[in-house]
């Protein structure tokens, strides 16, 4: 067991493009979930559509990828009025169920044989890098230190994650202290209050899910940047992994979802390695290797139960906000 | 990971496979620019192989459609120039073959005197890794099934699912009405009767009639376990109805992947499965299963109903349901209530999962969570909380998933019921049988 590769790896996930996409996503479900108290459970379609999108119109209309991301942006912002626009005026649960359901029948449109020469079906897609790659300014090569080197690719996708999260994140902090978040935040703890008040409660729900959406888009898309689209990736579970990040370190907070993101993949990244490890060595001689890689997901199942009754407002969160207002 | 359900070595699926790779080779070549070419699939990501090739009189035949399905698991091919095809699959085990005979020439059929559904044949999957399965073409009649006996059959099947669903939604609406909670761990409790079963019958190797009772048992003992364990101290804490509904996503999260440490990533059959079939009419004939496994949703589902409308506790249930404060300020011990729903609702969640078992066929660690936002769309269009309402709902969603793959490609059929549970939440948010207050 080296133990010396698996914590190298461990921080290196730190840096990872998928947390990176996680915690784009998480942002994402803050300004739905955390600030405005909409229970969207559809984070994945967001992703979904957004890794789809790039992807699709890279490949199949020959956009450059900065194109594709756009395109990710606006079906994100088609999305949402489609979703927003029939069910915001719903109650918190049932809002929970259609988002999730709308989520699988995206899920199940990108998977389905009918279009598969355009979505590639259950393969995905895969391929659409060269336009990206060219835009790359950075020499080849490999550079970096310790646990953070990465070839010039690796480092691109992770410069522009990073400051694409780093944009989100300075939109969410000004936007909730501007007078437009106030509403937002009044709309979660009481909305019948902000409604007296004269707000237009539903317009301000429809501008937080487009907003919230674009950040779960690109999500998507830098989780594809690196390597390709697999529909087996935008399940509800991910929807219920980007919800323990965002859970775990705070819902309604600015840096909550991207503390939360780190965490989670840390911490998977670290059992991942370890646990087969352990089972290698001999010293967890009652499971297989592959039992080890279940046992994380079961953990991650426990620990979300475990957040939302001991610490449902997060590592970073302020107990006195309702992050769960109760209906 | 493939939501399509077969059931291979039977008939009845027979005809429907056909229909639906028509409708899907229909609809491919219309909505895209050409056919799917594609003469071999998913090599690489598999390692066993399903291959063959189709010829007439030693000439190739180009761009005929095949479908191999089987183990939980389907895939669409079309034939290459030379008339071959090859397709990867992720287990050994048997495979249904099936050439879509409207792709062929006019006038050609796959010729078999022996066999009455000749385009549909049985590979099995050995010690080699791989199969070849050749089709013999000659001029002859197609083996074709009128729409009616298809719809019939899909009829049959959709209400036979439908009442399975059912039995699962029951429960989820009790649990709802009296609790609040929008148990997402539900489709896990589905899942537990079922591989409850397979550890008794198949492992322990228990007769069938003595495995389920033990299994609906530990089931309803499942739900008493959590109602004591968790969701009663999460009461008397006060815990707020979302933070309830988040709380079991990550239990259902936790037991599915609890499921796939014990029994894998695989596909587990129960035993029986390979029942006889029974021709009813027309070309339309059930199982011996399917015809018990809807006897025993309807007697469970009038007992249940008889329960509910007629005993004491029933009658608490439906008060509990309808007002908690003001039950429980009429004497009602409205902890007791709920305990009772929550094993009656595991009961029946863990007998939905046994028959689910049957009709997939085949048992899965995350089968309950497949058919879980299907249950949700049930009980929704049935009206949140309303028992009845939700058996309305799952039977029409039932008769909608079976019947709408006639029309749509089958790997989409659960995109209408959800696409239904969508549109009905816009025009009726409280749903068939539902009242208005309930939604805010």
């Amino acid at each position: 067991m080296d133990l010396l590769q698996i914590l190298s790896n461990t921080v290196s996930s730190i840096l990872g493009p998928a947390t990176i996409a996680y915690a784009l996503a998480a942002v994402g479900l803050a300004v739905h979930f955390g600030y405005t108290g909409l229970l969207n459970f559809g984070i994945a379609a967001y992703m979904a559509i957004g890794a789809y999108g790039y992807a699709i119109s890279v490949l199949t209309f020959g956009l450059p990828w900065w194109g594709g991301v756009l395109v990710g942006i606006v079906g994100s912002i088609i999305f949402s009025l489609i979703l927003g626009i029939p069910t915001l005026r719903l109650r918190g649960d049932y809002l929970a169920i259609v988002t999730i359901a709308a989520a699988e029948v995206i899920r199940l449109l990108f998977l389905t044989n009918a279009f598969d020469a355009v979505t590639g079906s259950a393969d995905g897609l895969s391929g659409y890098h060269d336009s990206f790659r060219a835009a790359n300014p950075l020499p080849d090569g490999t550079f970096g230190f310790g646990p953070f080197t990465y070839n010039s690719t690796g480092w691109w996708v992770r410069i522009i994650g990073v400051l694409i999260l780093a944009i989100a994140v300075l939109i969410v902090w000004s936007v909730m202290r501007s007078p437009w978040g106030r509403v937002i935040k009044g709309i979660r703890e009481d909305e019948d209050a902000v409604r007296a008040l004269g707000k237009n409660v539903f317009a301000y729900k429809l501008q937080a899910l487009v907003l919230g959406g674009i950040f779960g888009a690109l999500g998507g898309i830098v989780y594809a940047l690196p390597s390709s689209v697999n529909p087996g990736v935008y399940v509800t579970s991910l929807t219920f992994f980007v919800y323990t990040a965002l859970l775990l370190g705070g819902a309604a907070t600015v840096f909550g979802p991207v503390l939360g993101a780190v965490l989670f993949w840390v911490v998977q990244t670290f059992l991942s390695n370890l646990l087969p490890a352990l089972v290698v060595s001999g010293i967890l001689p009652f499971m297989s290797t592959s039992q080890s890689q279940t046992l994380r997901f079961i953990l991650v199942g426990v620990a979300l139960m475990l957040l939302v009754i001991f610490k449902p407002q997060g590592l970073l969160g302020n107990k006195k906000e309702l992050t769960f207002v109760k209906q | 990971m493939t939501t399509v359900r077969i059931r291979d070595a039977r008939k009845t699926r027979r005809i429907g496979i056909v229909a639906l790779a028509a409708t899907v080779a229909t609809l491919a070549l219309t909505m895209l620019s050409g056919p799917a070419a594609a003469d071999d699939i998913n090599l690489d990501k598999y390692d066993f192989k399903v291959s063959g090739n189709v010829k007439l009189n030693s000439e190739p035949l180009e761009a005929v459609a095949l479908t191999v399905a089987g183990s939980g698991y389907t895939v669409d091919i079309v034939t290459d120039v030379e008339g071959r095809w090859s397709v990867g699959v992720p287990e050994k085990g048997e495979y249904t073959v099936t050439l879509d005979e409207s792709t062929l020439p006019t006038d050609i059929a796959v010729i078999d005197e022996t066999d009455d559904s000749p385009n549909v044949k049985e590979v099995t999957i050995g010690q080699s890794g791989s199969s070849v399965m050749n089709f013999f073409i000659g001029r002859g009649e197609r083996n074709q099934t009128s729409f009616v006996d298809q719809l019939v059959e899909r009829l049959v099947n959709g209400l036979n699912f439908g009442l399975m669903l059912g039995l699962a939604a029951i429960g989820l609406s009790l649990v709802y009405g009296t609790t609040g909670i929008s148990n997402f761990a539900h489709g896990e409790m589905v899942t537990f009767g079922a591989i409850m079963t397979l550890v008794f019958s198949g492992m322990l190797g228990l007769p069938i009639w003595a495995g389920i009772p033990i299994a609906i048992l530990l089931s309803a003992a499942f739900g008493y376990v959590m109602d004591v364990g968790l969701w009663r101290p999460l009461r008397k804490r006060g815990v707020g109805i979302v933070q309830l509904m988040i709380v079991s996503i990550g239990l259902s999260l936790a037991l599915r992947y609890i499921f796939q440490y014990f029994i894998g990533g695989g596909t587990e059959q129960l035993p029986g499965s390979d029942s006889p079939q029974i021709d009813l009419f027309g070309s339309v004939s059930l199982s011996v299963i399917d015809l018990v496994s809807m006897a025993i949703s309807i007697a469970v589902i009038c007992s249940v109903a008889w329960w509910l409308l007629k005993t004491r506790i029933g009658k608490a249930t439906r008060a509990v349901s309808d007002n908690p404060s003001l039950a429980a300020a009429s004497g009602i011990d409205v902890d007791q209530v709920v305990r009772i729903v929550w094993i009656v609702a595991a009961g029946l969640a863990g007998l939905s999962g046994i028959l689910w078992a049957y009709f997939r066929p085949g048992i899965r660690w995350d089968m309950g969570a497949q058919i879980l936002l299907l249950i949700f769309a049930a009980v929704t269009l049935g009206g949140l909380g309303t028992a009845f309402g939700a058996l309305i709902g799952s039977i029409v969603i039932g008769l909608l998933v079976e019947v709408s793959s006639l029309f749509i490609p089958a790997d989409l059929k659960y995109v209408g019921a959800l696409v239904v549970l969508i549109v009905i939440l816009l025009f009726r948010p409280q749903g068939i049988l539902g009242r208005r207050e309930r939604v805010g």
